[in-house]
């Protein structure tokens, strides 16, 4: 790693200030991607502005129809956080599959969301559930958010505070994992609310997480049987050494089913 | 450089420290506290495992200065008057290790496992906790074996929160 100030923000405001007068900053949250693509010289801020600090951007609470989680929450505690359990579950057990049971004590949502890892858990959960991103500027639909790969809307100073769930009548993700990295190679989050169903895939497409809207008009009824004749084109599709881009089409059907099993308490 | 302060294994230590400079460098290098070993330094490997404010953490991941003010427990901190605690003494009596490489971070999981999940640990439970933690001798058997063994005595014993 190359040699940084490390700054421990109190205050949101402060962070921000401090993101925007210093030209070389990057903001710290559970530092579980950013502190490993440092130790490789792949990124070399000149300034870490540390979060972790700042005791606002933490917990967990329900607002009317929403579950609302602060940035700096680790997925640890989103995992077994009483008020995801009653009101979300599988927004609970999606925190709870990534990574191990050390990393799930430090890696923050709002670090994940704004790293947007083409391979990340919870942008899937955000677009199926239709969160809103609420940054100390302003709120971001998930459908704007996440704009490509590692790319999102936010702005230079723009910092993440919470996320907003809205609670939907059913969710469930299903997550085909690496067994190295236990990244998604292919996770599907499906969500429905009154009449409308959402489909997200992440770990797949060449430009991030993205919504499957085939799926999404193809529930006649809220059931995998209803998605069984759609096939997912590999035009788009990231092909590695893990799975090549056909296997990864493939694997986003039996996802998306087993999503939506999943969802009515069912397994496929 | 920075002037860092934090408690390790109950005692007050201070001791200067980069932004840079990792937790387990401090702890290794600065400390000598080199129970706590560095195995892939990608956050992998679970060699590094130590507890900040009793919940395990890959040191290798965590900058030293972002710990000011928290208090740390190591493997060094587990044994009480000389008795080694009930983990440990599991993992030797069910011969959980071979080359020991990994064994400092085994345990350090295993506490905060039984501090999250219970005294009463099954199998399945067992090798699911553990996937944070990497073996390349023993296939893990011994260690499963030693983890349940070593929950059960920290419940007879009412160690559940011992090393804290």
């Amino acid at each position: 790693m190359y040699a940084f100030d490390y700054i421990k923000a109190t205050s949101l405001d402060q962070a921000a200030k401090l993101l925007s007068e210093k030209e070389e900053a990057k903001l710290l949250a559970g530092g579980h991607t950013l502190l490993p693509t440092m130790k490789q010289r792949l990124a070399a801020p000149g300034v870490l502005v540390d979060l972790s600090g700042v005791s606002d951007l933490r917990g967990i609470a329900r607002e009317g129809d929403a579950v609302v989680i602060g940035a700096m929450t680790p997925h640890g505690e989103v995992a077994t956080s009483a008020v995801v359990r009653a009101a979300i579950p599988s927004l609970a057990e999606l925190a709870s599959v990534i990574g191990d049971p050390a990393v799930r004590h430090r890696g923050t949502i709002g670090g994940s969301v704004a790293n947007n890892d083409p391979a990340a858990d919870y942008p899937a959960a955000c677009l199926a559930l239709g969160a809103t991103i609420v940054t100390n500027k302003r709120s971001v639909a998930a459908d704007d958010f996440f704009t490509g790969l590692f790319e999102t809307a936010l702005e230079d100073g723009e910092i993440v505070a919470k996320v907003s769930f809205p609670i939907p009548d059913k969710m469930g993700y299903a997550k085909f994992r690496n067994p190295a990295s236990r990244y998604a190679l292919v996770g599907v989050c499906v969500a429905q609310k009154g009449s409308t169903a959402r489909v997200a895939v992440t770990g797949a497409g060449s430009n991030g997480v993205f919504r499957w809207k085939e799926a999404e008009a193809a529930f006649a009824t809220f059931d995998p049987a209803s998605l069984e004749k759609l096939t997912m084109s590999p035009a788009g599709i990231n092909g590695d050494i893990h799975a090549d881009a056909e296997y990864r089409a493939h694997l986003i059907g039996v996802m998306a089913r087993r999503a939506t099993a999943k969802a009515l308490g069912k397994r496929l | 450089m920075p002037t860092l302060s934090m408690t390790v294994n109950g005692k007050p230590v201070s001791g200067e420290a980069e932004g840079r400079t990792l937790l387990v460098q401090f702890l290794r290098e600065t400390l000598r506290l080199t129970g706590t070993h560095v195995g892939c330094d990608t956050s992998q490997c679970g060699a590094c495992l130590v507890h900040i404010d009793g919940k395990a953490v890959k040191s290798c991941t965590t900058l030293a200065l972002a710990c000011a003010g928290a208090s740390i427990t190591t493997i060094e901190g587990l044994a009480r008057d000389g008795k080694l605690h009930p983990m440990q003494e599991a993992f030797r009596e069910n011969h959980g290790l071979q080359c020991g490489f990994c064994t400092p971070g085994m345990i350090m999981s295993a506490i905060d496992m039984v501090n999250r999940k219970g005294t009463d640990l099954d199998e399945q439970t067992i090798r699911h906790e553990l996937e944070g933690n990497i073996c390349r001798c023993t296939g893990y058997h011994n260690i499963v074996k030693s983890i349940a063994a070593g929950a059960a005595a920290m419940g007879k014993e009412g160690l559940r929160q011992a090393a804290e």
